[in-house]
C-alpha cells in the first residue's frame, strides 16, 4: 500500500475559496454570486478583490439561479454559493430551465454536502444532490477529496465550458493530495494499485478509503483504491480496468445510496462487466446533529465500514 | 425596420394571423395571452429595440428581450421571424417533432432569437437581471427588457428579483407584466388576486407606469418614455393592460383560450378579422 501522509487539515471549502480567488484573477469574466454564506462558503476574499464582479443576493437562491443564467449572456462566467441543499433540491427547477436546459455556463459551487456538515442536523445534510444533478443532461458532477483537489477543480471547471456542480464541504480533514496535481475532469486518480479488491471513494469518503486500504494490506488484502472526484462524467476506463484485475468492487460516498456514484456504478457495471459490487453509503435515510465522525460512525461511512464491504464483496467473486 | 405606427398596427395584424395559423396547424399551444401581446413584441421588435437579427447569443451593444412567460411562444417566434432572424416558413413546425419552435421558447434547438428556456413560470425576471447585470458590468449601454403574465407573479421567484433589482439599483432593465387578468382556471382575481400591483411595485422601489397594450400609439410612448428614464437608479415595471384574445372577437376577454387550438371554421372566421398584410407563412 502507497504511504500517505499528511502534515495538516483542512476545509475542502477553504479550497474553492482560494480556487476562485485564483480563478477570479486568472480571468475577468469570472464573476461570484452568494446567497448570504459569504463566510462560510468562503468567498470573502474573492468579494474583497473583485466587489464589482461579486453580487450578494441575499436569501433567495432560486433568484442566484437565474441571475447567474442571464450574466453568461455578455460572457461572465457565475459562479453561485450556497450549502449543498439550497444549491440542488431548493433551486432544482430553476437549474433544470435556466441553466442545464438553457446551456449556460454556470458553475454551482456547494458547501457543507452530506452528513458531516454535523451539528446542523438533517434539514441541511444534503444527501440527494448527486443523484438530482447527475440526472439533468449536460451537467458536469464533481465531489473533490480534500482541499489541494477541491482548489484545482475549481480551477478547472473555470476553463470548462458548460454547467458544473460541485460539491464539497465543512468539517477539516486531511490534506494529502499533492499540491501541484493536475485536475483533469472526468480523469480519474489511481490512489493506490491493487488486484484483490477495488474500491472507490469521492468526497471525503477518499481519506476513509485509504485508512481501509492501510488495514486491509496489514491483513494482506491488497486494495485497489480510486479517486473518482468527477461523478459525471464516470472514467468508465479506470473502472473497467480495475475490476477486470480485481472481480469486484466497493463504493464509498456521503450520499444516499440512492442516485450517487454506487449507483453510476452499478449501472456502468451491469451493462458492461457484471461484478459483484457493495455500497458505502446512507441507507436510505435522513441525518440528525451530531460530530461529523460520530455521524460518519452512526451511518456506516467510516473506515471500518470499508473494511467491511471489502471483505464481504471478496467472498462474493 | 418598419417605424410607423400604422406599420406598426399593419404588422400587429401579420403577426395575429401567424399565431391562429400557427397553433391551428400543430391544435396545441397558447393563443390567448399571444394575441395580447402582439402589439408589445411588434412594438418591441420593429420600433423600440435596438436589436441585430444576425444573431449572436451575447447580444453584445443590443437591447435584450427576455420572455419570461414562454407559453406565448407563438407571437415571440412570429415576431423573430417577421423581424427576420428566421425564415417565417419555419413558423410552420411549431410544436412539430424536430422542430426548434419547441412549446416552450429554448436554446437547446439554436433558434436565432432566444437566449434563455422558459416555461416553467417565475424565472425570467432573475435572468432579465442577469443580463442587465453583466451589461453594467461590461460597460454596455444596451437595455434588457422582459415580458412577464400576471397570474405569472403568483410564483415566489419574481418577488425574490423585484426585491434585488431596484436596492441594486438595475436600472438598464425593463420589465413589462401583461395585466390581462386572466389565468387557466379563471380570472386572477378569482384564483389568486394580485390586488394592488402597482402599490406592491411602488412598496419595492420600482419606477412603475402603465399602459394599454393593446394601443399601439401609447404603448410605443410608454416604451420609448421607459427607455429615456433608464440609467436613473431604478429598474422600470410596465403594467400593461391588455386583453386575453385581442384581435380575434370570439376569442376576446376570456380565460377559455389561454391553452386550446381553434377549429377550421374558428380559423376561417379568425381571418375574417385580421388583415394578411405581410404574407401568411
Amino acid at each position: 500500500m502507497k504511504k500517505y501522509t499528511y502534515t495538516e487539515k483542512k476545509d475542502t471549502r477553504s479550497g474553492f475559496g482560494a480556487g476562485l480567488l485564483e480563478a477570479g484573477r486568472k480571468n475577468e469574466n469570472i464573476v461570484a454570486l452568494c446567497a448570504d454564506l459569504i463566510g462560510s462558503l468562503k468567498m470573502g476574499d474573492f468579494q474583497k478583490e473583485f466587489p464589482d464582479r461579486f453580487v450578494q443576493v441575499g436569501i433567495a437562491e432560486a433568484n442566484m439561479i437565474g441571475i447567474a443564467a442571464g450574466m453568461t449572456i455578455g460572457g461572465k462566467i457565475p459562479f453561485t454559493g450556497t450549502f449543498a441543499n439550497f444549491s440542488t433540491g431548493r433551486v432544482y427547477d430553476q437549474i433544470r430551465q435556466s441553466v442545464a436546459y438553457s446551456d449556460k455556463n454556470v458553475k454551482i459551487c456547494a458547501s457543507h454536502a452530506g452528513l458531516t456538515l454535523g451539528e446542523d442536523g438533517a434539514t441541511h445534510q444534503i444527501l440527494e444532490d448527486i443523484g438530482m444533478m447527475k440526472m439533468l443532461p449536460g451537467m458536469t458532477v464533481i465531489n473533490p477529496c480534500d482541499y489541494n483537489q477541491t482548489k484545482a477543480a475549481t480551477l478547472a471547471i473555470a476553463e470548462h465550458e458548460g454547467p458544473v456542480y460541485l460539491r464539497f464541504g465543512r468539517p477539516v480533514i486531511p490534506v494529502f493530495t499533492p499540491a501541484d496535481q493536475k485536475f483533469e475532469i472526468g480523469k480519474a486518480w489511481i490512489v493506490n494499485e491493487g488486484t484483490d479488491v477495488t474500491i472507490i471513494a469521492t468526497g471525503h469518503l477518499v481519506w476513509e478509503a485509504i485508512l481501509a486500504g492501510e488495514k486491509l494490506a496489514e491483513e494482506g488484502i491488497n486494495a485497489e483504491i480510486i479517486n473518482i472526484h468527477t461523478i459525471k462524467p464516470l472514467d468508465e476506463e479506470a473502472i473497467l480496468n480495475s475490476v477486470k484485475k480485481t472481480g469486484c468492487i466497493v463504493t464509498c460516498e456521503e450520499h444516499n445510496r440512492y442516485g450517487g456514484l454506487g449507483e453510476s456504478v452499478a449501472q456502468l457495471l451491469a451493462t458492461q462487466l457484471p461484478t459483484p459490487q457493495e455500497f458505502v453509503a446512507v441507507n436510505d435515510t435522513f441525518g440528525e446533529s451530531g460530530t461529523p465522525a460520530d455521524l460518519m460512525k452512526k451511518y456506516g461511512l467510516d473506515s471500518t465500514n470499508i473494511i467491511e464491504a471489502a471483505k464481504k464483496v471478496m467472498k462474493r467473486k | 425596420m418598419t417605424t410607423e405606427i400604422s406599420d406598426l398596427e399593419k404588422m400587429a395584424s401579420q403577426v395575429r394571423r401567424d399565431i391562429i395559423k400557427m397553433v391551428y396547424e400543430c391544435q396545441s399551444g397558447h393563443p390567448g395571452g399571444s394575441l395580447g401581446c402582439a402589439d408589445y413584441l411588434v412594438a418591441l421588435y420593429f420600433r423600440v429595440m435596438k436589436h441585430n437579427p444576425e444573431f449572436n447569443m451575447d447580444g453584445t451593444g443590443e437591447d435584450l428581450f427576455f420572455l419570461s412567460n414562454g407559453h406565448i411562444s407563438p407571437v415571440f417566434y412570429s415576431v423573430l421571424a417577421r423581424a427576420g432572424y428566421f425564415d417565417i416558413a419555419e413558423l410552420k413546425t411549431f410544436r412539430k417533432l424536430n422542430s426548434r419552435l419547441q412549446g416552450h421558447p429554448t436554446t437547446h434547438e439554436h433558434l436565432p432569437g432566444i437566449r434563455i428556456a422558459s416555461g416553467s413560470l417565475g424565472q425570467g425576471m432573475s435572468v432579465a437581471i442577469g443580463a442587465a447585470l453583466t451589461k453594467k458590468i461590461n460597460k454596455d449601454s444596451g437595455i434588457v427588457f422582459s415580458l412577464h403574465g400576471d397570474g405569472e407573479l403568483q410564483e415566489g421567484q419574481n418577488w425574490e428579483a423585484a426585491m434585488f433589482a431596484p436596492f441594486n439599483k438595475v436600472d438598464n432593465l425593463i420589465c413589462t407584466v401583461d395585466v390581462n387578468g386572466q389565468q387557466i382556471d379563471g380570472p386572477t382575481s378569482k384564483v389568486l388576486d394580485l390586488m394592488n400591483l402597482e402599490a406592491k411595485f411602488l412598496a419595492f422601489g420600482w419606477d412603475v407606469m402603465h399602459t394599454d397594450g393593446n394601443n399601439m400609439k401609447e404603448l410605443v410612448a410608454t416604451l420609448e418614455e421607459a427607455k429615456s428614464k433608464t440609467g436613473n437608479g431604478k429598474p422600470i415595471m410596465i403594467l400593461m393592460k391588455t386583453e386575453m384574445g385581442k384581435g380575434v372577437d370570439f376569442m376576446e376577454g376570456s380565460h377559455k383560450w389561454h391553452g386550446i387550438a381553434p377549429n377550421a371554421e374558428q380559423l376561417a372566421e379568425a381571418f375574417t378579422q385580421l388583415e394578411e398584410t405581410f404574407g401568411d407563412f
